[in-house]
């Protein structure tokens, strides 16, 4: 299969320059890889910018209301589990309005892939803060700053007690299919956020952290199994310090690569998944990669399972034989 | 080992129907003692009616007023109603009695746990004298029955503590009972087995009691009258006693099995609904995938991407509930996905009557949505008919690929009939609108058959015919997203005419008790029916003839409603609400000219109501 397969006949209307561009590309890439015919591939999205991917599909697609993809994705994966299903989602639309089937669709580790694109900002809307935007942020409805904090994707998923978390910008498309992929692999919820950039009404909100002259220091690809290394020449690495993490220049101070952490993005235990994916990019790089990928059982297979089991046990071919086999009387 | 056979009461009185009224603490065990009478009824070839009036509060404070659950009970032949009142109160408690006698018929029996009509029971129930019966002047025949140290005594070498013995106080009031109206006291203990199946020292208990309540009514039947009760020529069959909102998920079953497309319900707790989230759950035995969901959106959210997935989808919820899901119903109508959405419906606005029964949403279900946005309602008449419209509402859905919104209510819910088991035969087959082989190639999402102009629906991993369906609206031959103008009204159109078209599809509206003297057409819709036929028949038994329409399908209505209402010269509607089914008429058929009745007490309608609510009109 080809990128091409999964390209559906119509045009494709986001703002030049958009970030949308690019997770398009990859997940056509990313589902060429995976090899799922697009018949056999399910796409539901909610509302916003990003939300009008579906269109853009040739697969089973899904452009349903404001908030609701993860619900409705749920019903279409337990109805239907021999499909792929992927959830599209921006930040306004997973995390404000649709925030509580964001964390109940984690939780029951239904076997979906979520693509959160973040930009921190409403689009569609023009311009208003959402709540991944950062305090005292200035926009439309926040004239003055806003005055609350916001969201951290991560940190939601592994409060809903996650089980597959990974991250990668928009820009970049190798690691972007990387990580669609591994989510696809993944049998559960597979959150995946993309740092996304919105050229109309947030232009350059990640570019702090995205831009090819800081990227290497601001970032590091985590790879299950490799050292946690960043940096131009990968010359910096993290290293235990305590209880957390700290960034250190292997052979300066007296750390030698020996000290530099393995990442084990299958660890049961999240806690060290959750301080690297906490990392903001300031004292300690932005982590991009899989950051947890920990085996669990899905909602939609054990839905099937119990199911099974319990036709088995009892044995009724029909609701009829059901029904007599409770309490009943014969009139003749 | 029926005593039963060996004792001839001392009168015995031959009765068409009786009304029985357990009444006691929202502990007490009302609601069990009262659908095993039920039952134990049903088995002996009686029709049943039953009505179940519990409080919101699951344990109110003991012994008050506001704890008060009452459960009614009619048996007998001809019962279309739990009855207006009661021959038969029980009162477990002075707060009961208190609750309960206004229901008593003129002549009836009232039968009081004297142990409980002590100081702090009077006390907690607002009396002021210590004589109950004289403070409310209660004049009907008291039978005193000392329940609680009957029940104790019965139990008296069980071991068993002073609260376990008290929960046993109901199983004596049963046997009591099922000595009185000469029910067979084996078939109250087998379903006491069953019901305490895992439990057999609790079985073994109030198997005892249920004797000890048997045997105390043989040796006081000097003092009461006991009761024949007539039977109903029925149909030879198998029969169960069923629910309302049991007979809804099993209709929803034999529709899913009638279409070959798998159930899946989604849904969230909410009284008075959620029993058909319970027996869906329990029905993973048939292959039913039954999800509780985190809110009420999801549940229809999740519903609607099980239709898009290829099953049959279905939430069921309350008023609020429907508030809730109103967006997601207007994706299902733009999406033109099959959904069926059940509403239970009880008192509001807001949490208005959670547990009491209303029929207040109808307007909600016609028009609670954005935008045009025209959906099929229909709604069932009795507990059973709630299997008949739930086959139906499903029928619809799939076969014209829109969502049905199905208007049940707390009264026929939470009631039961008797009910004869179908044979699968009894049912159509649903065609399910596949698309055709022929139409494979070049396929489009929104193509549609001439006849209904319902969508084909292409199901994932069945059919490969990848799609985009959504909430924008789309071009009418492509399917692709449209803003144009004219398109918007011809897609507007066409839901709207496919709507109307599912009336070439449903039957014709009947008209009961009907005859050439009738001049008074007497209309309901839904759960009212039994309170209006039996006022139909009361009505013509007094020489005043008047005829019944009961709709069960309200959008569309039958094809021959508007003939049907411009026979008679008067039409007079009868509903809960404060007149939204005849608001509807009315803007359809103008010149017809409609009265009201119309009652929103929380409570379901009394025969004698719509009796005196007719003649006021004539």
């Amino acid at each position: 299969m080809t990128p091409q397969d999964f390209k559906s006949d119509q045009p494709v209307r986001w703002c030049a320059g958009c970030g949308d561009h690019a997770v398009l590309n990859s997940l056509h890439k990313a589902m060429a890889t995976l090899g799922v015919a697009p018949e056999m591939t399910a796409v539901i999205s909610g509302i916003g910018c990003s939300s009008r991917l579906p269109y853009y599909m040739n697969t089973f697609g899904f452009h349903t209301i404001h908030g609701r993809a993860a619900a409705v994705a749920t019903g279409f994966k337990v109805a239907n589990p021999a499909m792929t299903v992927w959830q599209i989602s921006g930040d306004g639309d997973g995390l404000a309005i649709g925030g509580n089937h964001f964390i109940h669709a984690v939780r029951r580790n239904v076997d979906i892939n979520m693509l959160l694109l973040n930009n921190k900002i409403y689009g569609l809307t023009k311009g208003q803060y959402s709540p991944t935007s950062d305090r005292g942020f200035v926009s439309k409805s926040s004239p003055y700053g806003t005055t609350e904090d916001p969201f951290i994707p991560a940190e939601l998923v592994f409060g809903a007690r996650g089980n597959f978390f990974a991250r990668t910008i928009d820009v970049d498309l190798a690691t972007s299919q990387e990580v669609m992929v591994a989510a696809a692999r993944h049998k559960g919820a597979s959150v995946v956020e993309i740092l996304q950039n919105c050229m109309i009404f947030n232009n350059g909100i990640h570019n702090r952290i995205t831009d090819r002259e800081v990227r290497a220091d601001r970032t590091i690809h985590l790879r299950h199994g490799e050292k946690m290394l960043f940096g131009k020449n990968n010359e910096k690495g993290l290293v235990r310090d305590g209880f957390l993490v700290k960034a250190v220049t292997v052979g300066e101070d007296g750390w030698t690569i020996d000290d530099v952490l393995v990442h084990d993005a299958h660890a049961q235990s999240n806690f060290l998944h959750q301080q690297l994916a906490m990392m903001d990019g300031e004292e300690l790089p932005l982590a991009v990669g899989v950051i947890r990928d920990v085996e669990a059982p899905s909602y939609d297979e054990e839905v099937c399972r119990q199911t099974d089991e319990v036709r088995a046990r009892k044995g009724f071919t029909a609701l009829r034989d059901m029904i007599l086999a409770g309490d009943t009387w014969t009139v003749s | 080992m029926n005593s039963m056979e060996t004792s001839a009461p001392a009168r015995v009185r031959s009765l068409e129907k009786v009304v029985v009224r357990f009444s006691g603490d929202s502990g007490d065990g009302m609601q069990l003692a009262g659908n095993i009478f039920t039952n134990v009824s049903a088995a002996l070839g009686n029709s049943v009616s039953t009505f179940p009036d519990y409080p919101a509060e699951i344990r109110a404070p003991q012994g008050s007023l506001g704890g008060v659950s009452g459960f009614q009970v009619s048996v007998g032949c001809n019962v279309h109603t739990p009855g207006d009142q009661c021959d038969v109160l029980v009162a477990m408690n002075p707060a009961a009695l208190k609750q309960g006698y206004k229901f008593l018929k003129p002549g009836g029996v009232i039968i009081i746990d004297t142990d409980s009509f002590k100081e702090d029971g009077l006390r907690k129930a607002k009396f002021e004298t210590d004589n109950a019966i004289a403070e409310l002047g209660i004049t009907a025949q008291v039978v005193e029955v000392p329940v609680t140290s009957q029940t104790k005594a019965a139990l008296e070498d069980s071991g068993m503590d002073n609260k376990a013995m008290m929960k046993c106080r109901n199983i004596f009031v049963l046997g009591l009972l099922c000595w009185l109206f000469d029910r067979p006291e084996e078939g109250a203990r087998k379903m006491l087995r069953e019901k305490f199946a895992k439990k057999p020292a609790v079985f073994e208990a109030n198997s005892k009691v249920l004797r000890a309540g048997y045997d105390y009514g043989h040796n006081i039947h000097a003092t009461v009258s006991t009761f024949r009760i007539d039977t109903d020529e029925i149909v030879p069959g198998v029969y169960t006693d069923i629910k309302g909102n049991e007979a809804t998920a099993w209709g929803l079953i034999m529709a899913s099995e009638k279409s070959g497309r798998p159930l899946f319900l989604g849904s969230y707790p909410i009284t008075p609904a959620t029993d058909i989230l319970h027996e869906l759950a329990k029905r993973k035995d048939l292959g039913v995938k039954a999800c509780q969901m985190e809110d009420e959106i999801a549940g229809v959210c999740s519903a609607i991407g099980a239709s898009f997935a290829g099953s049959l989808g279905v939430t069921s919820t309350s008023g609020p509930g429907l508030a809730l899901k109103g967006e997601a119903i207007g994706l299902a109508v733009m999406a033109e996905l099959p959904l069926v959405v059940i509403d239970v419906q009880r008192g509001g606005p807001s949490t208005g009557l959670p547990t009491k029964t209303e029929q207040t949403d109808l307007n909600q279900a016609l028009y609670g949505r954005n935008g045009e946005s025209p959906l099929v309602v229909v709604a069932p008449t009795s507990p059973k008919n709630c299997f008949d419209m739930a086959f139906e509402a499903s029928r619809i859905a799939i076969e014209h690929m829109t969502p049905v919104i199905l208007l049940s209510d707390a009264f026929i819910g939470n009631g039961s009939s008797a009910w004869r088991v179908p044979e699968a035969s009894d049912y159509p087959e649903i065609k399910v609108p596949y698309v055709p082989e022929e139409l494979r190639e070049g396929w489009r999402a929104y193509m549609r058959r001439d006849d209904t102009l319902a969508r084909y629906w292409a199901i994932p991993g069945r059919d490969a015919l990848p799609h985009r369906l959504g909430g924008l609206e789309k071009d009418v031959k492509t399917g692709a997203i449209s803003t144009d103008p004219a398109n918007h009204a011809r897609m507007v159109e066409i839901r709207r005419e496919k709507i109307e078209r599912v009336a070439a599809d449903i039957p014709l509206q009947k008209v009961l008790c009907d005859s050439p003297e009738a001049e008074t057409l007497l209309v309901g819709w839904g759960g009212t029916f039994g309170h209006l036929y039996t006022a139909a028949e009361e009505l013509n038994r007094q020489g005043i003839a008047v005829a019944l329409a009961q709709f069960r399908y309200i959008s569309p209505l039958p094809a021959n409603t508007g003939e049907i209402l411009s026979r008679y010269k008067r039409v007079i509607v009868a509903e809960l609400n404060t007149g939204q089914f005849a608001d509807y008429l009315q803007a359809r058929f103008p010149h017809v000219e409609i009265c009201r009745i119309n009652k929103t007490e929380g409570q379901p309608f009394l025969v004698s109501e719509i009796v005196e609510g007719v003649k006021s009109h004539l």
